[in-house]
């Protein structure tokens, strides 16, 4: 049945009414946390299920969302053993968006860090929906908020080694995973926030992640989705940085049917740092969309993005990124560059670089490139005895390489590189 | 060295290949016998790179016509990858850079290759590594690069010595090094002809396509053969590249207009 756009609003608006009772939006109360959520269901309910009429998903259809049947239930996984990082000692796991302390190891952690759920640190909830929470589905994260994972480093604290928060989702559910990242005045923390499924029915995941970065806090973010391929994945990850602080995401896309990161950074200060590395391998009919908000208020940013889109079969890539730099924004030093490989003939990306400056002193530089496996390439390696099959998937890591080297954690690179010719 | 009787390694017969339809290669003649070293010089646009890149089975290429014998079998027949495991080889003009494999294993795919089209047992990583220390001071080369990625970053004399290090760990029957002297400054053009040099022996043959003569002041060949309008059309000893040197490649072609 071919339905039109009007009927989709109709049904889109329909889904979403039962997206929040799955939810759990509908309860009500008095507590921070409900009238966050109440704010939240509110600003859900005033918007539209988006269309491929809206600008903003104009590429990205979401119909065959809306064929899904859903269920929410609390489940835990045996073995999480094959998911564990050796590198990444300090873990949080939530299966099926509830957290699972015999499935994480928040103990014996240096000092000024604390890790848990938001159950056990009800302090930082104060931070919670700050930045970018209007969008229609980070609200309605926001509207079924219960619980999120919550990582807190103090001032001047160093924490030395990775910590990895790990979504783990089940057939049929529906699952809004939750990440809060408070990085004191001063410190230093990495992250691998993972998504996975241990099942390949179809299943709808809507993340939100916010990293808050104080004076001079440095955070190392990366974000690795390798949802099942039947899979919906909408997430946002949406960051703040305070004057002199680093902020670097390393976004790895891998599953899903269909996959969207809105990645959001907000400068609150002058002479911040931020480094987005992105990467998505698209394969089959998948389609893979990255959109990215930079909004630069104040002097003396430096924004370095690089995203990479592998794309195969007929699937479909998209990437906008946004950049702005408003008059106060003086002397800020922007660069984006978007490069994409198309493996095969039916393979198609939708890039756009979108900046919009307004600063009259200030370096900004974008770029797009769209290309091929080249013959030359092929042909040198065939011409080293190796076969044209694995001299391509060779150059394809390669060209990963540039986003997965910048993961710092050496198996979990090995894995991804595996991940990114044979899956 | 010229061997009475020795095994003929390539012979080339009335070769003629276009690219993008246009007619490049117009009759190529040639045969290179076991212990030889030739040399194929002519003005840009000549043909001598198309010609390299035929014998190595660049996709780009299509032979129209002739005929190619490598070591009694059918060159133009096998796919580039079993030219190459069959031993011959190509040194490129302008080497790719491969990031994110390092150069050690992309030296073990690359001669395990060999090794499993010859049927001989794969050498583990212990093994090779022996063996790539061993060739490593064919082109005075620190070990450093073997964990760096495959010429990324290299300057253009670093990856003209990593294609001789390739070369030396293949041990090519064949071995077809095409301009490799461009853009090598004094001393590392002696450390490349050098290794060259080094890997020549009595059953192998090399063929070096190149521009300019100076070369051939430290790989001395055997042939030189100038190559115009996509034949050879002259060849001598080696006193022929000191003549094209002296006079430049006119008299040669006007020669051949007569």
């Amino acid at each position: 049945m071919i339905s039109s756009p009007q009927m989709r609003l109709t049904e889109g608006g329909a889904y979403l009414t039962q997206l929040l009772e799955m939810a759990g939006a509908t309860a009500s109360g008095d507590s921070a946390l409900q009238v966050l959520r109440s704010a939240a269901a509110g600003r859900v309910q005033s918007q539209q299920f988006p269309t491929t009429r809206d600008e903003e998903w104009r590429f990205t259809d979401l119909a065959d969302l809306l064929k899904l049947e859903l269920i929410t239930q609390p489940a835990t996984v045996a073995d999480i053993s094959p998911y564990q990082l050796a590198e990444a000692p300090y873990r949080l796991t939530f299966v099926n968006g509830r957290y699972l302390p015999e499935l994480s190891q928040a103990e014996n952690l240096p000092d000024g860090l604390n890790i848990g759920n938001l159950a056990g640190l009800p302090d930082l909830q104060q931070y919670l929906a700050q930045q970018g929470a209007e969008e229609l589905f980070t609200a309605l994260n926001t509207a079924g908020l219960n619980d999120a994972a919550v990582v807190h480093v103090r001032k001047y604290a160093v924490v030395p080694s990775p910590i990895h928060l790990l979504f783990i989702s089940t057939a049929d559910q529906f699952t809004q995973p939750r990440a809060l990242i408070v990085a004191e005045a001063n410190s230093s923390v990495t992250l691998i926030e993972e998504h996975l499924s241990l099942s390949d029915t179809p299943y709808f995941t809507n993340s939100v992640t916010e990293v808050f970065l104080a004076d001079s806090a440095e955070v190392n973010h990366s974000r690795i989705q390798r949802d099942a391929d039947s899979a919906f994945h909408i997430g946002k990850t949406a960051v703040s940085q305070m004057r002199g602080s680093r902020y670097t995401c390393n976004a790895v896309s891998l599953g899903a049917k269909l996959s969207r990161h809105h990645l959001e950074i907000y400068q609150t200060g002058e002479q911040t740092e931020t480094t987005l590395n992105g990467l998505t391998v698209l394969r089959g009919e998948q389609v893979g969309d990255t959109h990215s908000t930079i909004a630069l208020t104040h002097p003396h940013g430096t924004t370095r993005q690089l995203h990479k889109t592998i794309i195969d079969d007929r699937a479909h890539g998209v990437f906008n990124g946004k950049v702005y730099v408003p008059q106060a924004a003086q002397l800020t030093n922007a660069g984006q560059l978007n490069r994409n490989l198309l493996l095969s003939p039916k393979a198609r990306i939708d890039t756009k670089p979108q900046l919009e400056i307004v600063a009259d002193n200030v370096k900004c530089t974008h770029g797009a490139t769209v290309g091929q496996l080249e013959t030359d390439e092929v042909f040198y390696l065939q011409s080293r005895g190796i076969d044209a099959d694995s001299a391509r998937k060779l150059l394809v890591n390669a060209f990963a390489y540039e986003v997965i080297s910048q993961i710092p954690v050496d198996s979990l690179q090995q894995t991804l590189s595996r991940s990114v010719t044979t899956r | 060295m010229i061997t009475e009787n020795s095994d003929v390694i390539l012979s080339v017969n009335n070769l003629t290949a276009t690219v993008e339809n246009t007619p490049i290669l117009k009759g190529m003649n040639l045969e290179i016998k076991a212990g030889e070293i030739h040399a194929i010089m002519g003005p840009n646009g000549s043909g001598k790179s198309t010609f390299s890149k035929v014998l190595a089975g660049h996709p780009d290429y299509a032979v129209t016509g002739g005929a190619v014998s490598y070591l009694g079998q059918d060159l133009l027949a096998l796919e580039p990858q079993d030219r190459a495991r069959s031993g011959l080889f190509l040194a490129f003009q302008y080497p790719l850079e491969i990031p994110g494999v390092s150069n050690l294993d992309f030296l073990r795919v690359s001669y395990n290759s060999k090794r499993k089209h010859e049927a001989l047992e794969e050498l583990d990583a212990f093994d090779f590594d022996d063996l790539v220390h061993e060739k490593l001071g064919v082109v005075q080369m620190d070990a450093a690069f073997l964990s760096r990625s495959v010429n990324e970053g290299f300057s253009g004399g670093e990856k003209k010595r990593n294609e001789i290090l390739q070369m030396a760990i293949l041990e090519p029957k064949l071995a077809i090094l095409d301009e490799t002297d461009s853009g090598l400054d004094i001393d590392a053009l002696k450390i490349v002809a050098g290794g060259v040099n080094q890997l020549s022996n009595a059953q192998n043959a090399t063929l070096l396509i190149t521009h300019y003569q100076r070369l051939l002041d430290y790989i001395i060949p055997d042939y030189v053969h100038v190559m115009a309008n996509g034949r050879i059309i002259r060849t001598g000893g080696k006193d022929l590249a000191l003549e094209l040197e002296a006079r430049g490649y006119d008299w040669v072609l006007e020669a051949e207009a007569v």
